[in-house]
């Protein structure tokens, strides 16, 4: 049994440890100085700014990034934004810490069981307690929470405006396109990015809404790894991943995020990477007119309108589809859909769409049950 | 490639018209009634063709489905509950069909039970919007899933049979 001196002993070792770690917590800066001490934490970025690569460094206090998906490149992304001194970050995710994450980097296995959104928090904040850091955990594809998403975007900025970039470093198709379809509606500019399955290859997309293609204007692209797809094999598992892939995704994420906020340089619209050979391809995206997100089409309307500086280059168009093809679609039963490794079919070099799209539908049809009831079919489904 | 087993499974459950998503009020509506014309003939099928394997039902809005399925492996049957969201972006996006109870048993999930999809799976959704519906996210993604995962499971001693009041 403990005696209650050894606890005593216990708590005051404990207690010490605590104080140690909160005297290493900083308080909050009021202005970036540029000034070169080793307290300052600033000194560093700010001197991009006397170095002329940089006009107004510490504009960056201004601006409010959400990052959806807060796993290997998220949580990556989240921390290079914190340690650069972005003023506002809005984290989203549903999923929890867990020991199998702890090939990515940031998370550590002390934060296992709790949400990575809340872990993630406590993390940024002890690094820079600048930065105000917004939490929501939950999944944003479903309707119970797609409309709390769009008001956080549209509202969520230092001014309660919208968002001044969504980054997008989820795992999946379906919230991707959840991001699209808010981006498109609320018009906020968007970076998507993602890393294969594979672990060898991965990407960053700058999405501009009406002025580049949107995620649903063409098929997701694959960037070529030079893997033979058939010697793929995927027995047993879903995704493998790989600390450096995401590392290096996550850094020009960020990288082309700041240069969008700080405006230098030149953000690159697509930037894919394989790492096989060590390949990174770029190139930009019209967007398609017959998209079939009637936002993203309003929003080309709304582009071509306004008066531009012509200057693009090394310009792939997505391919134009009929605005609304004969009811074919209702007839034919299934296409000869082709695998993943038929269908390369070359947008830049490197480059290919992970398949073939179908034929599109932009009318809602109209069916002729309308004298069937809900509720009846519900109850007859219930009853088998 | 759809090959011919796939083929002759699509041929069992009615294909949809409506493209129309939870955001859509009334058109929803119209795409639910769809979807559940489309389920019911394609239990009735799975029931005459004594392959009956799943059911499933949803909340008033249609937003949320759960259920169970069930898999025969040397006479025994082995049952788990279903669950999915349809997701806001639906149909152009397929539910994300999960198996809660096998969470974290296999390695060939995401998340919260969510199941792995094949390559195929994807592609053949997107080329087939607003066609597939619910029943074909239940044909061409959970089946294929459980013939392949199920036996491997019970196999490795993860998965084992409960008896059960015959329902
Ligand atoms: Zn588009």
């Amino acid at each position: 049994m403990t005696t209650i001196e050894e606890l005593q002993a216990k708590i005051a070792e404990l207690e010490a440890k605590l104080s140690a770690q909160n005297a290493t917590a900083r308080n909050k800066i009021d202005s970036m100085s540029a000034e070169v001490v080793d307290s300052n934490p600033y000194s560093r970025l700010m001197a991009l700014k006397r170095m002329g690569i940089v006009d107004n460094y510490e504009n960056i206090r201004l601006y409010t990034c959400a990052v959806v998906g807060v796993g290997g490149v998220g949580s990556v992304t989240a921390e290079m934004l914190t340690r650069c001194g972005i003023g506002k970050l809005i984290l989203f995710d549903y999923d929890k810490v867990e020991l199998a994450n702890m090939n990515r980097l940031f998370f550590q296995p002390h934060q296992s069981g709790m949400s990575k959104v809340e872990a993630a928090a406590q993390t940024l904040r002890n690094i820079n307690p600048d930065v105000e850091i917004v939490t929501y955990n939950y999944n944003i594809t479903t309707t119970d929470n797609f409309q709390h998403f769009m008001d956080t975007i549209s509202t969520g900025n230092l001014t309660n405006g919208p968002v001044d970039l969504v980054l997008s470093c989820v795992d999946n198709f379906e919230a991707r396109y959840t991001i699209n379809t808010a981006c498109n509606e609320l018009n906020i500019k968007w970076f998507e990015s993602g890393v294969a399955e594979n672990a060898v290859s991965g990407h960053i997309q700058f999405i501009v809404p009406g002025e580049t293609a949107c995620f649903a204007c063409a098929p997701p692209l694959i960037v070529a790894s030079n893997i033979d797809e058939k010697t793929l094999k995927r027995d047993g598992v879903c995704a493998a991943s790989l600390p450096t892939t995401m590392g290096i995704v996550a850094g020009f994420l960020v990288q082309n995020t700041l240069k969008y906020l700080l405006q230098f340089g030149e953000v690159t619209h697509y930037l894919g990477y394989s790492a096989l050979n060590d390949f990174f391809p770029t190139m930009r995206m019209k967007p398609n007119p017959n998209c079939e997100d009637r936002y993203c089409r309003k929003r080309q309307e709304e582009y071509a309108a306004k008066p531009k500086p012509v200057k693009e280059e090394n310009v792939a168009k997505t391919e134009e589809k009929p605005l609304h093809e004969e009811n074919e679609w209702g007839i034919s039963l299934v296409d000869e859909s082709a695998t993943p490794e038929e269908v390369p079919k070359s947008v830049a070099e490197g480059l290919s769409y992970a398949y073939e799209e179908g034929p599109k539908v932009l009318r809602d049809e109209a069916n002729p049950q309308d004298d069937v009831n809900l509720d009846e079919l519900m109850a007859q489904m219930k009853s088998m | 490639m759809v090959d011919e087993g796939t083929r002759k499974t699509l041929s069992n459950i009615p294909l949809l018209t409506t493209k129309a998503g939870p955001r859509d009020k009334e058109l929803w509506i119209q795409r639910l009634k769809e979807e559940y014309q489309s389920l019911i003939k394609y239990v009735q099928n799975n029931k005459s063709a004594d392959n009956d394997w799943f059911r499933l039902e949803s909340n008033k809005e249609g937003t949320k489905w759960f259920g169970k399925c069930w898999y025969i492996h040397d006479l025994l049957k082995y049952e788990f509950a279903v669950e999915f969201d349809i997701p806001v972006t639906y149909p152009v996006t397929a539910p994300e069909i999960a198996l809660p109870e096998l969470d974290g048993k296999t390695a060939k999930m995401y998340r919260g039970g969510k199941i792995c999809l094949s390559d195929h799976f994807k592609p053949l959704w997107a080329r087939n919007v607003p066609k597939f519906g619910i029943g074909h996210a239940m044909a061409l993604g959970l089946g294929p899933w459980l013939a392949v995962e199920i036996p491997d499971l019970i196999s490795k001693g993860v998965v084992s049979y409960k008896e059960k009041a015959n329902s």
